[in-house]
Formats: structure tokens, C-alpha cells, sequence
């Protein structure tokens, strides 16, 4: 592929400066997106970038300075966008394509559906703003139901990165992969959680500790929260265990059978409706291999509302002590 | 692939009427699918498989060859009868259109057959396909161009004209999209379902080059498909005027036709009016 010269010197300028890693760094998973995408772009002419006129919010807007041939921004049309991306995977080109995850999945749905998955093309669809963390634009803005949308879709791979450190492992181990694959990412800043030797996998979900009364599911920004609860109720005498399932799809069954035995209680947590995202595969997966008491924590089969993101986790239950407490209260 | 001369239409037009006469047979055997927008489509998709684009049926992956998008799949038989009589796999296999464990899907599945560049069926996503694949051919320096062949009800889709601002923004001149512009839709006449003209006014309004052709004049679409190629800074939009079930009197600008397979008592009147023996 011909590099323009400017490409070709930013290139050089910046090789050998050192793999940059948001281990222990807290930052908003689409912040690690943007600076992962960057890199990635030096390393490999053949990733190319789409965005549909929100650059600046997904933080693609780093690779399209650097790259300007290899970025495209289609204007406000997702749909488009989506299946722009699924020709340049037919070319040969490993494309990423960005909006928000109400617009990508909700959107332009049939077209992941039709065009992507169902020829299974190589895209990557990484969508920032999910969750309500998203804060103050409300609930038109705040994907509550992403997870679940794309769950349904054969031939794709969902991946949920906890922090900054997993977002950009994930997008680089995204670009490795052969086939479609969901990113989701978040707008606020996230806790450091995953420690500095973690080496993500796709497939595989991070066992941070083994509980042996309860085992917290959690995915995303739930994670930083249910270590948290996890504090919180050991203070309590109560041993519990906590899993990132980062990759909810394809899920693993086999992390999860181990993480939950002997447990008394299963608890799913993400910032996510409680329908059809990771408490749903949760409790698919567990009524017909280890039928057991789950409870799940996430969004209750509504929409979000405007409010700074730790209100609205508040307002939501979705805090650490919301996870203690329900927990609390279904052991009895 | 090229005609034993490039120019020669006489020749391409009897590569159509085998066409008609694949297409027919398949749809029949099948029992299901389209009829009409098969037929009226079957002269451009000739022209295109045995004159205009260079591929090659024996190395279907080959990275300069052009590509074809059929966005509006559900003339799915006309794109397989131009596959098997070009050699991208054996004839005998058209006979199994629609049945289960065929890769001939009622609707082109690119995951089941070799030459089906990518899946479709659903309509209004072909030309945003058809766009990236063409930034991208063009970003890493090959000479492919790519096609892409909508319906006219299709233009109805708002995505189609996001991808008719895409391409016009990015100057994808390596992209030629043709509309079959048969005038019909499975509820009725477009005019009436709902209306699309002014056409070739929207299609320029939208920065497009535009070439208003008949649809089944050979000399014309190879002229068009020419003239598309010599055309630099933009895409080009061949419009089409073609007539639903063209070639055999009973299904021409018959509506019904549209996702009906031919009867036997219809299959041998067609077979006879296109001169088929037997």
C-alpha cells in the first residue's frame, strides 16, 4: 500500500517510543480506544478508520489526523457507515468503524445483521458512549440494550473491556481476529481494575478471586464496582468471588463453572438492561448446565434519564454498596 | 471473459436469451422466486459477466479482477445463470435454487457460493457496500472497478442516498451503479407505490454522473459501461429503462410476476418464445 510522505515520517518519528499501556491508569475506555487505534494505525496499513460525525466524542479523531487517507467519515449515517466498513473488509482492509452504541447496534442493526454477520466480513463496530454513564444527554443517547442487540446476531464476537488497560488489548486482539466483532466502550472515565501482567484473550474471562458463598459476574465499569462489593461483604464474613467476563459472547462456560462452584448465589453485573446482555446469557447458560439462585444486577426493562454518570449509577442501583446489598438480601 | 469480438452484440445477445433460458429453468424447478426483475436485469448482467469486466470464473478471489454487487438480490437467478454459464461452477447446479443445502440461496449467500462477492438481499445496502469496496480497491492501488446493480423500488431505502452522498464526497469514480428501471414493485407501479422521479435529476443533484440508457439495447449498455469508465472525478449511475419479465410476452410489465416462478404451462410458452429446444 503506497504511504503518503507524511504518514511514512510520522511513522518513523514515532517508532521505537515504547508500546504507550493504560495499565493502573484510570481513563475512559474510548480514550484507550482512540490512543490503541493510533498505534495500531502506524503498526499496520491496513486497518482503516470510519466514523460518522463524531470523531472528537469516539477519539477516532487521533488516527484521522495521522492517517487521513485511511479514515472516513461518512457524515451522520450509520447505516452507511456500517456497510461502508463491510467493503472495505472485502478489499482486504481491517476497518474500524465508530459511533455512538445506540446508533451502531440500534441504527444500523440489519446492517450488522445483513451485511457483516451474515457474510461474515472482517469489521470491527467499536461503539463508545454505551451504559448510562453516558450522563447528561439522557436516555435518547445512553445504550442500555447494545449488548443484547448484538448477542442475537450469529458470527459475532461481543467484548466488553473493565478498564483501559483491557480496551486497548482488545482492540488490538480485534484486529487480529478474522470475523465481526463489537467493542463496547464507555464515555467516563473507568478505574484502573485489570492488573499490570493481565494478557487479554478473547474467549476468556479474568478470575479475580474464587468466592466460595457468592460469585459476582461482572462486565465493563460493573467490574471496578463489584470488587468493590466484594470489600464491602468480606467485611461482612461473607467470601465472595468476582469474574470480569469481558468476552460475553462467545461466553465462557467453562471459567464461569469453575468461578461459581460451591457457591451459594450468582450475581451478574453490568451496566446494561438485565435483559438479553450478560445477565441474560448468565442465566440461559446457568438454568440449563447448573440451575442455581442468580440475581441480576444491571438496568430494570427501562430507559435511562440525564444526570451526572455517579448519580445516575446511583439512581440505578448500580453501585457497590447496591451489589451488597442485594446480595445481602438474597442470602437471607 | 470477452466475446469472440469485443463489439460483437449479436453474440452477447445470444448469451442473454441463454440467460432468460437458464433463469426460467431454475426458477421453475425451484417453484419460488423472482420472475420479472430477473428478466429485465438479464441483458445488463450479460453485458457485464461476458463483455465488460475482467474476472476469471477459474480464480474467483484474483485481487484486480472487478467486482460485482448485486444489491438488489432478489434477483439472485440472473446472477447465478451468469455464474455457471461463465464457469464459476457447473450448470447442473442451478437446478437446486431454493432447496435446502444448496449454495444457490433464494437470496446470494458469499459464504455459500464462490463469485457471490457478498452477501444481499436486503435492499438499500448494496451501493454502501459497493462504495467502501471501492475506496478501498482504490486506497491500495489496484485497477477493479465496481458495480453495483440496484432496483428501482430499491431507491426508496433512505441508505441509498447516503451512500449516493458518500460516493460523490469521495469521488469514487472507480464505481459504476446501475438502476433496473423496470417502473414496477411488488405493490404496484413505482409511480404509484411510491414515486421516483424526477430520477436523473436527484442522481446529479447528488453530484453523480448520470447516463440514461435502454436497458436491453446491448450496444448501449456496453457503450455505457464504456463511457462510465472514461468518467474521472465522480461515480457514475447508468439509469437503465428496462420492462419486468422482458422476453417472454406473458410476464413483460406484469406486476404479478414479480416473486412468481413460472408454471409449467408459462415455462413452455417462454422456453419456445426464446427459442429453447425442447
Amino acid at each position: 500500500m503506497a504511504n503518503r510522505p507524511a504518514e511514512e515520517e510520522l511513522r518513523k518519528t514515532l517508532s521505537g517510543q515504547g508500546v504507550e499501556t493504560f495499565a493502573g491508569k484510570a481513563i475512559a475506555t474510548r480514550d484507550a480506544y482512540g490512543a490503541a487505534l493510533y498505534r495500531l494505525g502506524m503498526e499496520n496499513p491496513k486497518i482503516v478508520v470510519l466514523d460518522a460525525d463524531l470523531s472528537c466524542s469516539t477519539k477516532t479523531i487521533r488516527f484521522a489526523q495521522a492517517f487521513p487517507e485511511r479514515f472516513f467519515n461518512v457524515g451522520i449515517s450509520e447505516q452507511d457507515m456500517v456497510c461502508t466498513a463491510g467493503g472495505l473488509a472485502l478489499a482486504g482492509l481491517i476497518p474500524f468503524a465508530s459511533t455512538f452504541a445506540v446508533f451502531e447496534t440500534g441504527r444500523a442493526w440489519e446492517q450488522v445483521r445483513q451485511t457483516i454477520a451474515y457474510s461474515s466480513l472482517n469489521v470491527k463496530l467499536a461503539a463508545t458512549h454505551s451504559g448510562i454513564t453516558v450522563g447528561e444527554d439522557g436516555a435518547s443517547h445512553q445504550a442500555l440494550e447494545d449488548i443484547a442487540l448484538m448477542r442475537v446476531i450469529p458470527n459475532m464476537t461481543i467484548l466488553v473491556p473493565a478498564d483501559g488497560f483491557e480496551a486497548e488489548q482488545f482492540v488490538r486482539l480485534a484486529a487480529e481476529f478474522e470475523g465481526p466483532v463489537y467493542i463496547r466502550l464507555g464515555r467516563a472515565k473507568t478505574e484502573a481494575v485489570m492488573p499490570a501482567d493481565y494478557k487479554a484473550v478473547i474467549g476468556k474471562a479474568y478470575t479475580f478471586s474464587k468466592g466460595r458463598d457468592v460469585c459476582i459476574i461482572a462486565t465493563g465499569t460493573m467490574v471496578s464496582e463489584s470488587l468493590k462489593a466484594s470489600e464491602i461483604l468480606s467485611q461482612k464474613g461473607i467470601s465472595v468471588g468476582v469474574v470480569n467476563m469481558s468476552t460475553i459472547k462467545p461466553f465462557d462456560g467453562e471459567t464461569f463453572l469453575k468461578a461459581i462452584e460451591g457457591c451459594r448465589l450468582v450475581v451478574s453485573a453490568e451496566e446494561h438492561s438485565v435483559i438479553g446482555g450478560l445477565g441474560g446469557a448468565i442465566a440461559e447458560f446457568l438454568s440449563e448446565r447448573a440451575p442455581m439462585r442468580l440475581i441480576r444486577i444491571g438496568t430494570t426493562d427501562t430507559f435511562g434519564c440525564s444526570g451526572t454518570p455517579s448519580e445516575l449509577m446511583k439512581t440505578f442501583r448500580l453501585t457497590a454498596g447496591d451489589i451488597a446489598t442485594s446480595v445481602l438480601t438474597n442470602l437471607g | 471473459m470477452k466475446p469472440p469480438q469485443s463489439q460483437d452484440t449479436s453474440w452477447l445477445k445470444g448469451k442473454a436469451r441463454q440467460m432468460r433460458i437458464e433463469v426460467l429453468k431454475m426458477l421453475y424447478q425451484a417453484g419460488s422466486g423472482h420472475t420479472g426483475g430477473s428478466l429485465s436485469a438479464a441483458d445488463i448482467v450479460t453485458a457485464l459477466y461476458f463483455a465488460k469486466m475482467r474476472h476469471n470464473p477459474k480464480d474467483p478471489d484474483w485481487p484486480e479482477r472487478d467486482r460485482f454487487i448485486l444489491s438488489k438480490g432478489h434477483a439472485a437467478p440472473v446472477l447465478y445463470a451468469a455464474l455457471a454459464l461463465t464457469g464459476y461452477f457447473d450448470i447442473s447446479l442451478l437446478g437446486t435454487l431454493r432447496k435446502v443445502g444448496s449454495p444457490l440461496q433464494g437470496h446470494p449467500s458469499s459464504k455459500l457460493l464462490k463469485g457471490v462477492e457478498v452477501s444481499t438481499g436486503s435492499l438499500g445496502q448494496g451501493l454502501s457496500i459497493a462504495n467502501g469496496l471501492a475506496m478501498g480497491l482504490r486506497l491500495q492501488g489496484l485497477p477493479s472497478r465496481v458495480y453495483c446493480l440496484l432496483g428501482d423500488g430499491e431507491v426508496q431505502e433512505g441508505q441509498v442516498w447516503e451512500a449516493a452522498m458518500t460516493a460523490s464526497h469521495y469521488n469514487v469514480d472507480n464505481l459504476c451503479a446501475i438502476i433496473d428501471y423496470n417502473g414496477l414493485q411488488i405493490d404496484g407501479r413505482c409511480a404509484e407505490v411510491m414515486k421516483l422521479e424526477p430520477l436523473v435529476d436527484k442522481w446529479l443533484a447528488f453530484g453523480w454522473h448520470v447516463l440514461s440508457i435502454d436497458g436491453h439495447e446491448m450496444a448501449e449498455i456496453l457503450d455505457a459501461l464504456d463511457r462510465a469508465e472514461g468518467i474521472k472525478g465522480k461515480p457514475t449511475l447508468i439509469l437503465a429503462k428496462t420492462v419486468k419479465g422482458k422476453g417472454v410476452s406473458i410476464f413483460e410489465d406484469k406486476v404479478q410476476y414479480h416473486g412468481v416462478a413460472p408454471s409449467k404451462e408459462e415455462l413452455e410458452i417462454a422456453l419456445k418464445e426464446l427459442g429453447a429446444n425442447g
